[in-house]
């Protein structure tokens, strides 16, 4: 994550430096206004005090309780949905995710119900084999995702398999037959186990659509987590405050790379942390 | 979240008619609207900046104070400053005097290139066009079988020598594919590439090295619509680093308001060619200023 600032803090310049990174309007001023009340209370002016400041409101506001990945409650296999607009990083985010899982010895089947995409089938597959984790493939083209959705679970079962992962095509949230298909694979999961989390991908370099991404797709999906990729871009992903104040959504994962370690969970502190950094 | 321009302005206007002359405070209150309604369509706030700045400049000026309807006319201005920008007519893809004629595709990840190569293989060969993709993009997992079945879709070859997946000089390929396409005489090569980021210095020396290997007629910087205030420094770096010819903005099809196609078309100076409308290898028109600037005032 990148520093907000190129040059030092200025009370007056904050919110244009928030809604640089992608804040938005509203929230950018709601913070510059809370941030100037504080420092007035304080009486901090220097950069470094006004840093500090920032760091510290946006860590507390970012903080919350439910931002941890489900993996305690329900019984095996957990099942983790995976959905979001088309090139968001869903399959790569899948890739690191159950290579995290497998270094902790989890057993991991995933689910490659993107029938549509080109070689997305194979993308997984690349994935599933630098994971270590099994691969259930569609059995014909263009087959009904729920219904690979549906296999996975019947082999996670049969496999006891500790997680399954089921990818998912992209889809454009005003879609409304690709976002009904959603509901259909989640309704084909929940014959045989229930659903652990599903965990919507946003792109960081993406603007304010994010939020009608988030809200569409919670409609249909029920998103339990958000996961924010690409954060090793310029782009702030300052998005994510509004998806979880506004949404009442919380961030799960960062993905910060191509690779497959590139990724974390995320750090409120850190990531505040990130923003104010003297070095970008 | 606090409706759309129209209605905005709208209200403005109300509070302002009878008054017939629009003071400069008039115009600074309009001048506030517009500008939040092009920070909420994600037009980077430098560009905001520079173009409520000109607007302003142009709205003080007699064509307003003397118009019948000068709120009506501010609108008219804002209409004509993005449509400026966005560029007039829609240029045609330059073709090479001696062929092959070499399109490359350079963008951020998942924009859209690999597809948006598929589309540019199948509307070419529609025109009698023979062209060849080349499968350049040697990193992302599975990129190049993903060119290979959206040539066979298209019944157009794929010169993939190398299978990817971390192996392979994408420079190599596309230089050998530069003589390949000569020798065999085809008539446009299009390049996919990886997708990259702008900070990161190695891949966008390969984008560089890449483009001096098969001197493009066309380098098509690709953009998610979506995109946020990132727009600019991508833009620039990309700019920077490969050069633009055109611009290709993607998943049109999408309801994002398209804020970056501004940004982007202020950066780079470099007309918007086509949009990418969908998923189909159809799904793809020439790009349309007027269109886009209503989409982004939401109007
Ligand atoms: N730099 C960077 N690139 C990423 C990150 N996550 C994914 N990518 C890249 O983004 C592109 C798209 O990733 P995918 O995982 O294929 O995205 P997807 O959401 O599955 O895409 P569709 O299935 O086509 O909708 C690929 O080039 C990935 O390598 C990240 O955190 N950082
Ligand atoms: N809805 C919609 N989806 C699109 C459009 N163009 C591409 N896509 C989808 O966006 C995703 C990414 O497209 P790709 O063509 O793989 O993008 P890319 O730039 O080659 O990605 P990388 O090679 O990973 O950098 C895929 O799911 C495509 O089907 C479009 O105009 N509209
Ligand atoms: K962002
Ligand atoms: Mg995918
Ligand atoms: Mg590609």
């Amino acid at each position: 994550i990148r520093s907000l600032f190129g040059a030092p803090v200025d009370r007056e310049d904050l919110e244009d430096i928030l809604i640089r990174a992608d804040f938005g309007v509203e929230a950018s001023v709601e913070i510059s206004e809370e941030l100037k009340r504080e420092a007035n209370r304080q009486g901090a002016s220097s950069d470094a005090e006004l840093r500090l400041l920032l760091k510290d409101l946006l860590a507390k506001k970012l903080t919350r309780s439910d931002s941890a990945l489900n993996l305690a409650s329900g019984s095996l296999p957990y099942v983790i949905l995976v959905v979001g607009v088309n090139g968001a990083g869903k399959t790569t985010t899948i890739g690191k995710l159950s290579k995290w899982l497998r270094d902790g010895d989890w057993s991991v089947v995933l689910g490659a119900a993107d029938t549509f995409r080109a070689a997305a089938v194979e993308q997984l597959g690349t994935w599933a084999d630098r994971s270590g984790s099994t691969l259930v493939r569609p059995e014909r083209e263009g087959q009904d995702p729920a219904s690979v959705a549906y296999q996975t679970v019947e082999v996670a079962l049969s496999q006891n398999a500790d997680i399954a992962i089921i990818d998912t095509a992209g889809r454009l949230q005003n879609k409304k037959d690709l976002m009904d298909e959603l509901g259909k694979i989640r309704r084909a999961v929940e014959k045989q186990a229930q659903i652990a989390e599903v965990l919507l991908v946003i792109d960081s370099t993406m603007g304010q659509n994010a939020m009608a991404q988030a809200k569409a797709f919670t409609e249909v999906a029920e998103v339990t987590g958000i996961v924010m990729t690409k954060l090793d871009g310029t782009a702030k992903g300052g998005i994510l405050y509004s998806l979880q104040s506004a949404l009442d959504l919380p961030v799960k994962l960062v993905g910060v790379g191509e690779g497959i370690n590139d990724f974390a969970f995320f750090s409120p502190e850190e990531f505040a942390k990130g923003l104010v950094a003297y070095k970008s | 979240m606090f409706g759309n321009l129209s209605d905005r302005l709208s209200d403005t206007f109300k509070s302002l008619r009878g008054k017939g002359k629009l003071s400069a405070a008039d115009i600074d209150e309009t001048l506030r609207d517009i500008r939040r309604a092009l920070l909420e369509a994600d037009v980077a706030l430098e560009v905001v900046k520079t173009f409520t700045g000109k607007v302003r400049e142009r709205a003080l000026g007699d064509e307003v104070s003397k118009a019948l309807n000068p709120a009506q006319q501010v609108v008219q201005i804002v209409n004509d400053e993005l449509k400026a920008i966005l560029g007039g007519e829609a240029r045609k893809l330059a073709f090479a005097k001696n062929p092959p004629t070499v399109i490359m595709l350079a963008g951020l990840q998942g924009s859209g290139k690999t597809t948006l190569a598929g589309k540019l293989a199948k509307w070419l060969k529609e025109q009698n066009h023979t062209p060849l993709l080349v499968a350049a993009d040697l990193q992302r997992p599975n990129a190049v079988t993903q060119l290979q079945v959206l040539g066979e879709k298209v019944g157009v070859p794929v010169f993939a020598p190398e299978a990817g997946n971390g192996t392979g000089d994408p420079v190599k390929v596309s230089r050998d594919a530069i003589d390949f396409a000569k020798k065999s005489q085809y008539s446009v090569v299009i390049v996919d590439t990886a997708g990259r980021l702008g900070v990161d210095q190695e891949m966008m020396q390969q984008a560089s090295d890449i483009r001096d290997a098969v001197s493009p007629d066309e380098i098509l910087f690709v953009v998610d619509s979506m995109l946020g205030q990132d727009a600019v420094n991508v833009a620039k770096a990309f700019h920077d680093g490969v050069g633009v010819s055109g611009v290709v903005l993607t998943k049109l099809d999408g309801d994002s308001r398209g804020g970056a196609a501004l940004s982007v078309a202020t950066v780079t100076g470099a007309p918007i060619l086509f949009s990418s409308t969908g998923e189909g290898l159809d799904a793809f028109e020439p790009f349309y200023p007027d269109r886009m600037a209503s989409r982004i005032l939401d109007m």
